[in-house]
């Protein structure tokens, strides 16, 4: 082992906070952290500085209930209704996959459900183990967690396909009495979940998922 | 020794050194393996380059149809303002509301933020009101959403290719290439310099 690395061994893992420092979550500067109770501003750019997300799990919590229940209206209610010569038909998000697998476009229709259907069910199922888990101090498997929180950030807005189909479809199919397409209640709700689940993944600190070790148990 | 600048890892707080890295290298949190800076070379230049490029095709992909549709003689092409109309026009205030912010509100304010801050940059000045700027860029990113909006067309040209005969239109090449210009242009984004140079001139 090499002198330097003998010495980063050594060297115990500490956060910022734990050494009374505060990081900008705007422009990353480290300063040192204002006493306990005092509000104060980043000395570069002037953003609040928090050593965490205040109220962190609080209103993570408070979106994912949110969309949880606006998640059911989603996809419960239509999200479209196409009116041709050969009468109405109302879609929601599920008859609208199964219509793209019936007509033969399997891909498609996977793709649909895996960003309309799957994305929004797992983000919220994800964002509730990690607000837990980091409430209850959990220490275990925070790699994962860690994996777990950004594959969450990065895929969430992926949800709002459908939502751009719909736009695309009521815009296009205007064409008098062959066929109209209109929007309907479910594109909001599904709209609202998306923007919700968005929120709650902005609000939950993932600097929580490591705080549990060091200062609960340790 | 001199002493590098702290860092204090985004995703788990870990308070770190910075250290130099090669071009085009990225350092990850040694704990939780999260990004913490990469080396990005010739950034200003790159990043308003591919900015400019980017304004230019979205201007044409806002000007012309995406998309047109022809059924038995009866013809119909949307833009995207008139695709927001039409969902505004059904009283989907919300829908259409958020389409109109996700697609064109928040890019185009992206797209003037960068050019406005990246300009100056070159000749080495700091433009006024940088800081808030950079904030709002920040605040921004999640919410700009044209990569995913492609998606949606593609998905809705399936839908209606069994229906009607489609059309693609101008602009649905032009929103192809600010979709991988704005991707270009955020991966050569180089937030901490332009904050290196803002803590510089003040």
């Amino acid at each position: 082992m090499s002198r330097a690395a003998e010495g980063a061994a050594r060297v115990r893992l500490a956060s910022a906070r734990e050494l009374g420092l505060v990081s900008c979550q705007v422009c990353a500067l480290v300063s040192r952290a204002a006493p306990a109770g005092a509000a104060s501003n980043c000395p570069r750019c002037g953003a609040g500085l928090h050593a965490r997300r205040p109220a962190s799990l609080a209103r993570t919590w408070a979106f994912l209930v949110a969309a949880a229940i606006l998640y059911v209206p989603a996809n419960v209610l239509p999200i479209m209704e196409s009116s041709s010569l050969f009468g109405a038909q109302r879609d929601t998000i599920l008859s609208g996959i199964a219509f793209l697998w019936d007509s033969g476009s399997w891909l498609l229709a996977a793709l649909v459900f895996f960003a309309s259907v799957m994305v929004p069910l797992l983000k919220m199922l994800s964002l509730g183990l990690l607000a837990a888990t980091a409430q209850l101090g959990y220490a275990r498997r925070r790699h994962q967690r860690a994996r777990l929180y950004r594959m969450v950030e990065f895929i969430g807005r992926w949800s709002m396909l459908d939502i751009y189909v719909v736009t695309m479809l009521v815009a296009l199919v205007q064409l008098g009495v062959f066929a109209s397409v209109t929007a309907e209640a479910g594109a909001a709700a599904f709209g609202a979940v998306v923007v919700l689940t968005m929120f709650a993944a902005m609000a939950f600190d993932p600097r929580l998922t490591w705080d549990a070790a060091s200062e609960r148990h340790g | 020794m001199t002493a590098r600048p702290l860092i204090a890892c985004r995703h788990c707080d870990l308070l770190q050194r910075e250290v130099p890295l090669p071009a085009g290298g990225v350092a990850r949190c040694r704990r939780c393996d999260a990004e913490l800076y990469r080396s990005h070379p010739y950034s200003v230049e790159r990043t308003l380059a591919l900015t400019l490029a980017a304004a230019v095709l979205f201007a044409i992909a806002n000007s012309f149809p995406i998309v047109g549709l022809e059924v038995q003689g009866v013809h119909n092409a949307s833009t995207l303002v008139g695709a927001v109309r039409s969902l505004w026009d059904q009283d989907r205030v919300l829908v259409a509301s958020l389409v109109f912010a996700t697609t064109l509100l928040f890019p185009t304010l992206e797209l003037a933020a960068m050019t406005y801050l990246l300009a100056p940059l070159r000749g080495g000045r700091v433009a006024p009101g940088v800081p808030q700027l950079l904030r709002l860029l920040q605040a921004l990113k999640p919410w700009g959403m044209v990569e995913v909006f492609m998606l949606g067309v593609l998905v809705s040209l399936v839908k209606l290719a069994h229906l009607a005969r489609v059309e693609p239109g101008v602009s649905l090449w032009a929103f192809g290439g600010v979709m991988l210009l704005l991707a270009a242009a955020a991966a050569s984004f180089d937030a901490r310099e332009v904050w290196a140079r803002v803590g510089v001139a003040r």
